[in-house]
Formats: C-alpha cells, structure tokens, sequence
C-alpha cells in the first residue's frame, strides 16, 4: 500500500484539516493508502520514505528550511497544499517589512525567538512536483489529486481564472452588473467562484492564475475608483508573494510609472 | 505492570500528536519531587498583530480568520465586534441569529473533530481514528458524520467551511433564504438524535480520577448559553466588560514559548474552554443537552479535564439544538448587512470560540486604518492551566514508568483541546510607546 505523509509547516493548519473534512471519503482513503505520519489525526509516526507527501505551511525558521529538505529527501512525490505552501501566506508580509520591528511589537523578549526574515515556499528551496491552490485548499481537488497520484495518472489542476469559473458557472458578474471591485481576472480557479456566487467580489485567496494581467486589473480597479493604496492591500493578502501580485504592489515603490 | 520508576529523570515529548499546531512538553522530576512541567509551543510566530498595522477595518474578518483552520468563524467574529465596537455599530435581530447559526456551525465542525478523531482513541487504547475504525467504523462515521452537519451549516450560511467567505463587518454579503437553511434542518435533526447516543457512549470511558480545580472563566448572557457577546465571568467574582479585559488578564513571554501566557491579575492560572462555560452556564444549555447531561450524571460541578470529552459531546448537543431552532424561526432580514462607517477609537469584543473565549481589540484611525490590534485567544489563556494541571498529574502518578506517564501527560495535554496555531499568532500585541 503506498504510503502518505502529511507536514506542516507555519499554516493555520486548515489544509491539512480539509484531509480530515473529507468526511465521506476519509475511512476509503485509509484503505487506500497507509498513512504513516499525521501529527494532527495520529500519535502513531512512522519513518520514511514515504510514496507522496503532503506539505502544508511556508518556510520561516532556520530548522524548518533544512526540514523540507529532509521531507523532500524522504519522499517519492511532494505536493504543497495551500497558498502558504505555494506563495508564501498571509504570514509573508513580513518579506515586505522589516522582520525585527515586527517580532518586537508583538514580543515582549524578541531575543526568544527565532525566525527568518521571509516567509517562502517549500518550492524556494525543493523541488515541488505538484501545487494544489487556495486558502484553503479544495476539497474537491484534494480528493481528485489524490486518486490521480494513486492510480498513476497526472492530477488535473486548471491553470484557468475565476473569472472563467463565473462565466461557465452563469454567476452575473458583480464587477459589470454592480461595480463590486473584484480579483477573479487575474485569479487561480479552484474554488467554483465562490465569492461571486456570494455576492462578493474575488480577494484572491487562490494566488494568480498563470500569466495574469494584474497591471491591467490594477489601472481598472483604479479608474473604478478604488485608491492606488487600497489596490495594493487587496493584491498584499494570502498570496502576497506570488510574483505577479508582488511586482505589481511593488510598482509605486521602485519608482516605475 | 509499570517498572519502579527512577527518583530523578527527565521526560520529554518532541512532537504532541492529535493536537492543533506544534508542541512539546517537558517534565523534571528531581528525587521523586515535580521540580518543572514545561508545555513548549514551537509554533513558528507569523505576526498577525503586527501585519494587522496599517490594513483597512474591513480586513481583519478574513485576515484574521488565518490564524486558525478549525476556528476561522471565532475570529471572524469576535474580530466584527470589536470593529463594531470601534464605529458604534450594532448588529442585532436576524443578522445576529445568523451569525449564531454560523458560529453553530463551527463548534460542531471543531468539537466533533476533536472528540472523534484527536480524543476518544486515548480512551480506548488506539493511536488515532484510523485504527479505531478499523474495530469500530460505524462509531467513527457516526463522528465524522455529525461533523460534516457542522460544515454543512459553514458551507451554507458562510460560503466556506475553513475561512468562510461571506462575513463581513456588519454581517454578510449574501444571506440565506428558509429555503436553503431547509435542508440543513433536516440533517440537524439527524445530528440531535446522534450527538445524544454520543454523549452516552463518552460518557461510558473509563476516567482517571483527577481534580485540581482552578478559576473557570467564560462569557455569560442573561438569555443565553453564551457564545456571541455577554460579560466575562469566573467562580471566583470576575465579572466585567471587554473593556476592561486587559486590566484583569496579563501575559507575560517565557522563553519555552512562542505564546504568551495569560494570568488573572494577582490570582494566577485560570481556564476558558468547555468546561468553565459549562460550570457556569449549565443551567441555560438547550433542553435536550441539558436532559442528557443529567441523564449522564455530568453537573456543573464536574471540574476532571479528562471529561472535558463528555462536556465537548454535551456542547454538541446544544449547538445542534441550537441550530435548530434558529432555523425554524428565521427570517431574511432586509439587508444582508448595517452600515458600518469608521471614525477613530478603540473597539473590544469578545466571543466563545470552541476552545474558550477569544478576545480582540483594535484601534482606528478616522478613516478606518487598523493603528494597533491585540488578539488573545483561548490557548495563550489556558498555557498556565495546562502546566499547573500536568504538574499535579505528573505529582500525583511520579511512581509510572515513563512510559505510562508520557501517555498519561499527552492525554491531559489533549483534555484541553489547545489549539497551538492559535496561541502562537496571539501574543502581546501592545507597542511600548514610552
């Protein structure tokens, strides 16, 4: 039986906890697989190497960038789950600040603790065979994914937009129909539109879909009359570091038009 | 049978399973004495508090949700009041109903996780709810079960289960019609009948016997088993505003820990969670969660953390029953949301995450950026609680091998249910400005 391990790295844990949300499906799994590490479900650890990993979490201690490389050592296929996984999180705004001013306004002894400057991906130091988005992840594409991984077939993961997922889902578009200011243009499918279909515009949870036109949607927003401020926290959230949100919140202060 | 224990060793656990995040412990025994019991929380830090500085007041609902993947309702709501706090807003009638409902939801979703697959294997000897299906699957899918009700309810009322996307200061986006709450009904009324049978099958474990009663402290409602809103209140006379939280609760950072650990000022540890709101609310628990609590024998005096897993299994109960009833008398209000208009101030609130009250307090500027937040969350409450009760463990069961007491101190660790994810993006927030 292959075996599946699940790590988590600095995360809300609610990836992995979506593992545990597949409440239909979770006794089939573990008939599937052997799950040979999952600190969160079992006190039972066994030792590598393991078939698949699944990686939760950004790396932001010195212990944990040379953990990941232990974990990739040990593992035949890893995939990383999550927008903290795949950009970073919420937790890399630190990358845009300074590190030592943050841990001292919120500790006491900032001496105590230990942590690096950035918080980054598992793919800024291994080789990542496979990114399942969002934040969370999705259950439905959790589930796909891994019964592709255990039949030998490559997981099918959408490179689309949100905006795509409206349009096939026929959800009136709030940006067109209500003037609701909304990322899904420049958006990562995989969550079936789930802000539109709220009556909300997209935040962007799932990072940037591939080669998004997020100048583009920047200058929109900003002629819909959203300040040039407000554009730049709404692409600085939970995939902040993602390059193409990055560099365009980046645009005003290296000095570009 | 146990071996004679050595007067003097030491026992350390690296890695604590079937808990939320990441922690160890440490235990010192010098000459047959307790000399420490350390509860080490390893967290990475991610500076909520800090990121929080400079973001609009619309943003902490689903920034803050981040901190945790198995109670992002909690700080969504508890991050709305205080924000409304802070601009003067109430939101009340329906719109709070739904936010209940919501909040129904997650202690559902949070404690049926919690007493199916992180606590009942300690109880009957397996290392997770995977081997405990494997001898007992009907018991684990009836678990399972009753927890995918709970994030039927996020998913319908929320959007989401984890970081539901339709909360917003002042309320939601989109409300629910009675026609989409219908057939949540009928899988809540599933839900009663079997979160009865589990509060009886709980109840049934064997439990060591262990009491060193400490300060319950919880919100308490005239109306209601407090969950959204109420006083703070303990079995020793506090009783006050959220407001005035800071003056009573202090934290202070140990170097073992990436969260704070909270006192009650000149009194020392306390504890926030099931069993305190229990304690002191039995009374106002829906009738059927009542009724079987007294089936049960379980009263308001029950003070053993290794039957927290009954009270979780009662607060399921009510939290169901709870659900019920607010969706037979709901209806849509007018509006999905009040308006709520920023102006400079400080806001408090507080609710009754599944894990204990969760505190936050944000001060704003004219135009509604965030200048200063503070989030103290269950966990960094309950760090001192725990430790003050493992020593007692550790003291009272020094004559086990190590391996005995090690599961035995695991297991007390898990009574608590910490959410270590929470506790470590908590910690004090205040800027020294001196």
């Amino acid at each position: 039986m292959p075996s599946l391990a699940v790590w988590k790295f600095a995360s809300c844990d609610g990836c992995q906890l979506t593992i545990l949300d597949c409440e239909d499906e979770l006794l089939t799994l573990a008939e599937q697989v052997q799950i040979a590490t999952f600190a969160e479900a079992s006190s039972a650890m066994v030792g590598g190497p393991y078939d698949l990993s699944l990686v939760e979490g950004s790396i932001t201690t010195p212990s944990d960038a040379e953990r990941i490389r232990e974990i990739r050592e040990q593992s035949t296929t890893l995939v990383a789950i999550g927008a903290c996984a795949t950009a970073g999180g919420i937790q890399a705004l630190r990358n845009f600040a300074d590190i030592g001013e943050f841990t001292s306004v919120v500790y006491a002894r900032p001496d105590y603790i230990h942590t690096l400057a950035t918080s980054t991906p598992p793919s800024a130091h291994v080789t990542v065979d496979y990114e399942l988005r969002g934040c969370p992840i999705d259950r439905r594409q959790l589930l796909d994914t891994l019964a592709a991984l255990l039949v030998g077939r490559k997981p099918r993961l959408p490179a689309a937009t949100v905006c795509t997922e409206c349009k096939r889902s026929g959800v009136a578009c709030v940006t067109v129909a209500e003037g609701i200011p909304c990322l899904g243009p420049v958006t990562h499918a995989g969550c079936g539109a789930l802000c539109p279909r709220h009556h909300r515009g997209c935040y962007g949870c799932f990072g940037p879909a591939e080669d998004p036109n997020v100048a583009g949607l920047a200058l929109k927003l900003v002629d819909d009359g959203m300040p040039r401020a407000d554009v730049v926290l709404a692409l600085r959230t939970f995939a902040a570091w993602a390059e193409p949100f990055r560099a365009e919140s980046r645009r005003d202060e290296e000095g570009e038009p | 049978m146990t071996h004679r224990a050595p007067a003097s060793r030491t026992l350390k656990v690296d890695a604590i399973a079937r808990v939320e995040g990441e922690g160890a412990m440490y235990v010192d025994i010098r000459g047959g004495e307790v000399h420490d019991v350390q509860l080490q929380i390893y967290e990475p830090p991610r500076f909520f508090e800090a990121f929080l500085r400079g973001r609009r007041y619309t943003e902490p609902a689903d920034i803050t949700a981040r901190i945790c993947g198995i109670c992002p309702v909690a700080y969504q709501m508890s991050a709305c009041a205080a924000i409304e706090d802070a601009c003067g807003a109430t939101v009340d009638g329906p719109l709070r109903d739904l936010r209940r409902l919501l909040y129904c939801g997650e202690w559902i979703e949070s404690h049926a996780l919690h007493v199916h697959l992180l606590h009942a294997p300690d109880f009957l000897g397996y290392a997770g709810a995977v081997d405990l299906a494997a001898d007992h699957a009907d018991l684990v899918q009836r678990g399972l079960d009753i927890k995918k009700v709970g994030n039927q309810v996020l998913e319908v009322v929320g959007g989401r289960a984890i970081h539901p996307v339709n909360v917003k200061v002042g309320g939601f986006y989109r409300v629910p019609t009675r026609a989409e709450l219908a057939p949540l009904a009928e899988r809540l009324r599933w839900a009663l009948d079997a979160s009865i049978d589990v509060v009886r099958w709980v109840s049934t474990f064997e439990f060591p016997d262990h009491h060193h009663p400490l300060e319950v402290v919880a919100l308490r409602h005239p109306d209601e088993y407090a969950v959204v809103g109420g006083r703070l209140v303990s079995d020793r006379g506090l009783d006050i505003v959220p407001a005035e939280f800071d003056d009573h609760v202090v934290e202070t950072h140990v170097e073992r820990s990436t969260a704070l650990h909270a006192h009650l000022v000149e009194r020392g540890e306390f504890l926030v969670g099931p069993m305190a709101r229990f304690a002191l609310n039995r009374s106002q628990l829906a009738p059927p969660a009542l009724a079987v609590a007294d089936e049960v024998g379980l009263g308001a005096d029950e003070r053993n953390p290794f039957r927290s897993i009954v009270v979780r299994s009662v607060e399921v109960v009510h939290a169901v029953a709870e659900a019920l009833a607010i969706i037979e008398a709901y209806e849509p209000p007018d509006r999905p949301a009040v308006d709520v208009s920023p102006r400079a101030g400080v806001g408090f609130g507080w609710t009754e995450a599944p894990r204990g009250t969760l505190w936050h307090r944000y001060e704003l500027d004219e135009d509604g950026t965030i200048l200063d937040a503070r989030i103290v969350p269950p966990t960094a409450q309950n760090q001192p609680a725990i430790e003050h009760d493992l020593f007692h463990l550790v003291a009272d069961h020094a004559g086990l091998d190590d391996a005995a007491l090690q599961h035995l101190c695991e297991q007390a660790i898990r009574n608590f249910d910490p959410c270590i994810s929470c506790a470590t993006h908590f910690l004090d927030l205040r800027v020294d400005r001196s």
